[in-house]
């Protein structure tokens, strides 16, 4: 089976319908961003406080919010996750506008003390079983079993305690609706699950995580990674440069940076947040589109050892024509990847998955129509400097495009 | 061939070997298999569940208890040799980590004829001082900036050493407590705690503001006053000069607090504090024994020497734990005695150990995942991760038939590397380290790829099978070196430059990528070969 037998269209012919597409898709994510007042950051790169919390059913997003408000300062934003795969989860946050790191603290530990007052049994002096730790769950049971006539070892105690939390985090997402989804848990009696009921409740909600970042921490954390890409991406020009001609460098690296510039301006568009995972997304991103780019570069330099003749243009084309086949299939492989990743991921994955979606369709095609025709450009400029008489047409000779090639293959 | 065939045979199958061993071990049972792959694989913070906590050590606080030690060693030097300082010298107050260069100490009134001679002192004994004269009576001391720079350094490593020594007492499994980032952070460092999911939890673990200092109780006030009123009427309301007032914390049964009045400037600090045990004396009855540094023994011992009979207190957090008499004169090893019960002599030996931190430490982000958090994105992670893999494998066999189970078996022997990679270098599998192995199979297939398609084109030129591999490898290869060692590059960058998550994404793509060189090339290459010399004078290639 073959998709593509030596095919022969004329991609860089069709550049500029696709260089016009990148320019109006960059447009439009830069006047996003700018609309919008910069870029949605996550909780890791702004400063603020932030809990996710998990509801037995349909969250009250407005009820949350006034609660919120009655004891948080300043703004705070009730987000309902539902949209990126979770279910019933919310996202409550506080941003930071010249807070200190104390206040941040504060207003986290507020968060979890109004839902608890809010949507818990704080006076009924039980504990809640949805949000508790296993030390809590040891001590509050370890003298009512003792009273109840359920005598059990500490050791006993802790593992069954284990069991509980186990089942409660992995079997049903840290929140449980009624006692009894705690009957299959290893080594549970009926004298445990009375002991359970009267010393506890469920309240109906769960604090799946709880964050704060600080000022100091949130703003370096971002300047870090931009300048961590920046060096990746110096470093790549500088090895291209070396290894083709420093055009092939430069254009490879103005490919990536086409891709991530229209990936951060679909977030932006798409209203998503740049967390520290949708960086290594990025990351990933900019590897494939190097990686992309190598391949028909490699090709273009392999070609022109032997066709001396040919114009650059026409050489370019059958590079690319030749590794149709494999870009067809990598792109097409990869992308089956990360689009189950993008659908059944979930919304941890959400957003490093939507980067990579868009990464991967965009990567591909700046390979052939960014990163291709600025070579192509340069070198078509150089030549009608060099021979301002002869035109810099097609036919015109060409100069040695390519100072490396390959010596010797190894097996 | 075929000899080369054996060799390259012996040389995957010792890596397989060598990486089952990395990932599982020598079990002899299923249930050592399944406990051994948990503890070789680790799951980093984001999916197990757990906090990570960046706090910044207040090394202000630890010049300032310099300066104060200072301080009270030059009041007492300069009245040996009859050196006058009228007015108790002043420490400044920074309150941020930016202003730990301008801890400053203010030495008025010093007579102009003796001058030189407390020049002389300041510059002999404090070397680590620069004395410089504001008028012909006042003067200011600051730490020399490479001392500051010293200082700095010995206190976060200090903050370091005693929260996980605290942590580590009340075994958290697995934590780690390091420094985070490098030069213009200097003072930050990173707390992980996997399995603590709760926030206080978390804090109180770390036990964010313990400081701990032995200080001399007033010796004419050194009965202790009922409560701070109490004190204050008692002392005409104005505290004596470099005097403080700290609550006694309360025995059992006790109501209240009571006050004593203590100087502010400590004798020993949690800085100099080695060890402390409980135990107990000759007549069974509890003591807490402790060692110091021999920096603080000798100014412990000249302390006690000139105090016997007064009352020590140690303040753990502006709070006296502990208040005692002083029997005699104590260098670097001394015991608290008569203790009332096991708990207290034992409590103090812990606050004793533990609280030696030697500045306040405060959160600068906190970051609690709960199991649960964990436990779905694994799941979800997992199914979708093994969707995506059969799409890829299914195309791979559909498309390139026999050929196809090649590149299956390397992009599965790849997987397998790459786990035992991270478990050797004891490294945790992150959200961020994923995206590195998923960049590693799309790379992976990108490898096996090319080289298919390579063969393709040069079958199709009407090459015989055995050329056409054997070109097709050739000339894939450059294209690999060079789409590889370009990621590589990067990485490089990204390790040296990043920060925590983009060096684990950094770390598993590098060994990725040098798996998937020897995967795609060497091990495919070698079950062509196979296969080829199976049939010899074969004529179809199932590709």
């Amino acid at each position: 089976m073959q998709l593509f037998k030596n095919t022969n269209y004329d991609f860089l012919g069709k550049k500029w319908p696709f260089i016009i597409a990148s320019l109006v898709l960059t447009v439009a994510g830069f006047t996003s961003i700018a609309l919008k007042g910069g870029l949605k950051y996550g909780i890791d790169f702004k400063e603020g406080a932030l809990v996710q919390v998990k509801f037995a059913y349909p969250p009250p997003d407005n009820k949350i919010r006034s609660a919120m408000l009655r004891k948080i300062q300043g703004e705070v934003s009730v987000q309902d996750l539902s949209g990126s795969g979770a279910v019933n989860m919310v996202e409550i946050g506080t941003e930071a506008k010249g807070e200190g790191e104390h206040q941040l603290n504060a207003n986290r530990d507020d968060m979890q003390t109004v839902l608890t007052a809010t949507f818990g049994q704080p006076d009924s002096g039980k504990l809640d079983l949805n949000n508790t730790s296993q030390e809590a769950l040891a001590n509050r049971l370890r003298d009512a079993l003792a009273r109840a006539g359920v005598p059990m070892s500490e050791e006993q105690l802790q593992t069954q305690v284990r069991n509980i939390l186990a089942e409660i985090n992995t079997q049903h997402s840290g929140l449980i609706t009624d006692f009894n989804q705690l009957s299959s848990v290893p080594g549970m009696n009926a004298g445990i699950m009375n002991t359970l009921r009267q010393e506890c409740y469920l309240a109906p909600f769960h604090v799946v995580s709880a964050q704060m970042v600080g000022p100091k921490v949130g703003a370096e954390l971002r300047k870090k990674a931009v300048l961590a890409t920046l060096y990746a991406l110096a470093g790549m020009l500088a090895y291209i440069a070396f290894r083709f001609e420093w055009i092939y460098g430069l254009g490879a690296v103005i490919a990536c940076f086409h891709d991530t510039l229209i990936t951060i301006g679909l977030f932006s568009l798409f209203n998503r947040e740049i967390s520290m995972t949708v960086i290594a997304a990025l990351l990933t991103l900019v590897g494939y589109s190097m990686n992309d780019t190598i391949v028909i570069f490699d090709r273009i330099r392999e070609n022109l050892k032997f066709s001396r003749k040919e114009s650059l243009e026409a050489v370019m084309n059958r590079a690319v024509n030749q590794t149709l086949s494999r870009t067809v299939m990598t792109s097409g492989l990869t992308f089956l990847t990360v689009i189950a990743l993008f659908i059944w991921g979930g919304p941890v994955l959400s957003g490093f998955s939507f980067a990579l979606v868009c990464g991967i369709i965009v990567g591909t095609y700046s390979s052939v129509f960014v990163a291709s025709p600025i070579v192509l450009f340069w070198h078509n400029y150089a030549d009608r400097r060099r021979k301002p008489s002869a035109g810099g047409g097609p036919a015109a000779p060409r100069v040695e495009t390519v100072r490396k090639s390959p010596t010797k293959a190894v097996r | 061939m075929q000899k080369n065939l054996r060799t390259r045979t012996i040389v995957i199958v010792a890596t397989i070997l060598l990486c089952i061993f990395f990932i599982i071990g020598f079990p002899t049972s299923k249930a050592e298999l399944v406990d051994h792959l948990k503890s070789n694989i680790r799951l980093g913070l984001d999916l197990k569940g757990g906090s990570h906590l960046v706090m910044e050590v207040q090394v202000q606080d630890a010049a300032k208890g310099d300066a104060q030690q200072t301080v009270g060693r030059m009041l007492q030097d300069a009245a040996k040799q009859n050196i006058t300082i009228p007015v108790q010298p002043e420490v400044s107050d920074p309150q941020t980590v930016d202003d730990v260069g301008n801890v400053t100490i203010t030495i008025k009134g010093v007579p102009p004829a003796q001058a030189s001679a407390f020049r002389d002192l300041v510059t002999s004994n404090y070397p680590t001082y620069i004395l410089t004269a504001l008028n012909s009576t006042d003067y200011q001391m600051k730490l020399k900036p490479s001392d500051l720079v010293d200082l700095k350094k010995e206190t976060v490593q200090r903050a370091i050493d005693t929260i996980s020594n605290r942590i580590n007492e009340l075994g958290v499994a697995e934590s780690s407590v390091q420094q985070y980032g490098q030069s213009c952070s200097d003072y930050q460092i990173l707390i992980q705690l996997p399995g603590v999911d709760d926030p206080a939890r978390a804090k109180e673990l770390i036990g964010t503001t313990a400081v701990l200092e032995i200080v001399g109780v007033d010796k004419t006030h050194d009965t202790p006053f009922a409560s701070r009123e109490d004190a204050l009427a008692k002392l005409g309301g104005i505290l004596p000069l470099n005097e403080r007032l700290v609550p006694e914390k309360p025995r059992a049964g006790q109501q209240g607090a009571e006050w004593y009045l203590v100087s502010k400037t400590p004798v020993i600090t949690g800085k100099e504090m080695r060890n402390a045990r409980s135990g107990q004396d000759d007549v069974r009855k509890w003591q807490t024994s402790f060692s110091l540094s021999p920096d603080g023994g000798k100014r412990f011992g000249r302390f006690t020497g000139e105090h016997v009979g007064d009352k020590l207190a140690v303040v753990l957090d502006g709070t006296a734990v502990s208040v005692a008499t002083i029997n005699e004169r104590i260098e670097d090893q001394g015991r608290i005695m008569g203790l009332g019960s096991e708990e207290e002599a034992v409590d103090l030996a812990r606050y004793l150990r533990s609280g030696s931190l030697p500045a306040r430490v405060l959160p600068l982000s906190e970051n609690s995942v709960g199991p649960s958090l964990g436990a779905d994105s694994i799941h979800q992670g997992i199914v979708s991760g093994i969707a995506g893999l059969l799409a890829v494998v299914t195309v791979m066999l559909v498309y390139y038939k026999r050929s196809g189970v090649n590149a299956v078996l390397a992009l599965f022997l790849n997987t397998v590397i790459l786990l035992a990679a991270i478990s050797a270098l004891h490294a945790a599998l992150t959200l961020p380290g994923i995206a590195g192995v998923i960049l590693t199979i799309g790379m992976a297939v990108d490898s096996n790829v090319l080289i298919f398609e390579r063969i393709r084109e040069e079958l199709r030129t009407g090459k015989g099978v055995i050329a056409a591999v054997d070109t097709g490898f050739n000339k894939a290869w450059w294209t690999i070196v060079d789409t590889h060692v370009t990621t590589i590059v990067s990485c490089a960058f990204l390790f040296l430059f990043g920060e925590g998550p983009v060096r684990g994404f950094a770390i598993t793509l590098t060994i990725g990528l040098f798996a998937n060189v020897f995967t795609a090339v060497f091990v495919s290459r070698t079950i062509f070969n196979w296969e080829l010399s199976r049939q010899r004078g074969m004529e179809a290639l199932s590709i």
